[in-house]
């Protein structure tokens, strides 16, 4: 059987509508956010050991990193 | 996935390659959604190796799919029956199993390495901004007079857009960016890409979640008062 093509790789291409400047006092590039920002605003690839939850590695992740808010992106099997 | 009863390979790999494609099925007693009939693709399933009754296997499939429902279906092919016995997500999006992958004590490293010698650059190597996880999304990139309202959620209109990625269609998810490349919202395309090339005016995406707070680029709208 045919393999049925794949969402992840789509391979897409940028057009451009209008140009402009970017005014550098306002935000920043993603890499480089000052670090609270960055962390504040971070993503990780978790290696999930087997076992505990989702929900419990995410309390032991914002715990370890110390944060006020932290979230995983979904879960398996459940 | 263990079978229950011992199964000639050649007729396991003609199973497995029977179940790509789309695929119904109703979420098991124990689980967290509703429990009615639904469609899941596969986009394929790559065999591995078998050793009597065990069978590894790769799946690709669409958010959603009980892999534990997959191997029990099989199961019921062949006519021996199977179970899942292991899983292991070796992807999610942009994220696959590389040197991004971190264990919890890797990060508990990290961190205790960054408060004692206030060198961020390795935290920085296994933190990732946010925009990481848009990746394979569809973008529309934004005027920095844009990117307020939108934070304030407005929905976008064409006079705000830059420049987008071909081939949007109407009611896909988009992600908005400014021009240095922040996340700003996630939307849901009212147009497609080629009709927001042509339109000077009129909305093109709807705000379903702002990702950037509010007040760090300009308010550049008139309101009331």
């Amino acid at each position: 059987m045919k393999r049925i093509s794949e969402p992840w790789e789509i391979k897409r291409s940028l057009v451009v509508k209008a140009e402009e400047e970017t005014n550098p006092r306002f935000g920043h590039k993603p890499e480089e956010r000052p670090i609270q920002e960055h962390m504040r605003f971070g993503i990780i690839n978790l290696d999930k050991p087997a076992g505990p939850s989702s929900h419990e590695v995410t309390a032991w992740v914002k715990r370890i990193l110390s944060l006020d808010r932290a979230g995983h992106g979904g879960t398996l099997e459940a | 996935m263990k079978l229950h009863s011992e199964v000639p390979e050649d007729k396991v790999t003609k199973v497995l390659d029977e179940f790509q494609g789309p695929l119904y099925q109703r979420p098991p007693v124990r689980s967290s959604v509703k429990r009615q009939l639904r469609t899941r693709t596969i986009y394929y399933i790559d065999f591995f190796e078998m050793e009597e009754r065990n069978v590894l296997f790769k799946v690709g499939c669409e958010a959603g799919t009980y892999i534990r429902k997959l191997c029990y279906d099989v199961g019921e092919v062949l006519g021996c029956g199977a179970h899942m016995q292991e899983l292991r997500r070796t992807r999610v999006g942009p994220f696959v199993e590389d040197e991004s992958l971190v264990t919890l004590h890797d990060l508990s490293y990290l961190f205790s390495q960054w408060q004692e010698t206030k060198d961020e650059g390795m935290l920085r190597k296994f933190v990732y901004p946010m925009e990481k996880a848009l990746e394979l999304m569809p973008k529309i990139h934004v005027r920095d007079s844009t990117v307020d309202a939108l934070c304030h959620g407005a929905h976008l209109a064409a006079p705000g857009v830059l420049s987008l990625d071909s081939g949007i269609r109407i009611g896909d998810a988009v992600a908005v960016f400014t021009q240095k490349g922040e996340a700003v919202a996630l939307s849901k395309a009212t147009v497609s890409s080629a009709s927001i090339l042509k339109m000077d005016h009129g909305f093109v995406a709807k705000t379903q979640r702002v990702l950037m707070p509010r007040g760090i680029y300009p308010k550049m709208w008139r309101s009331s008062q």
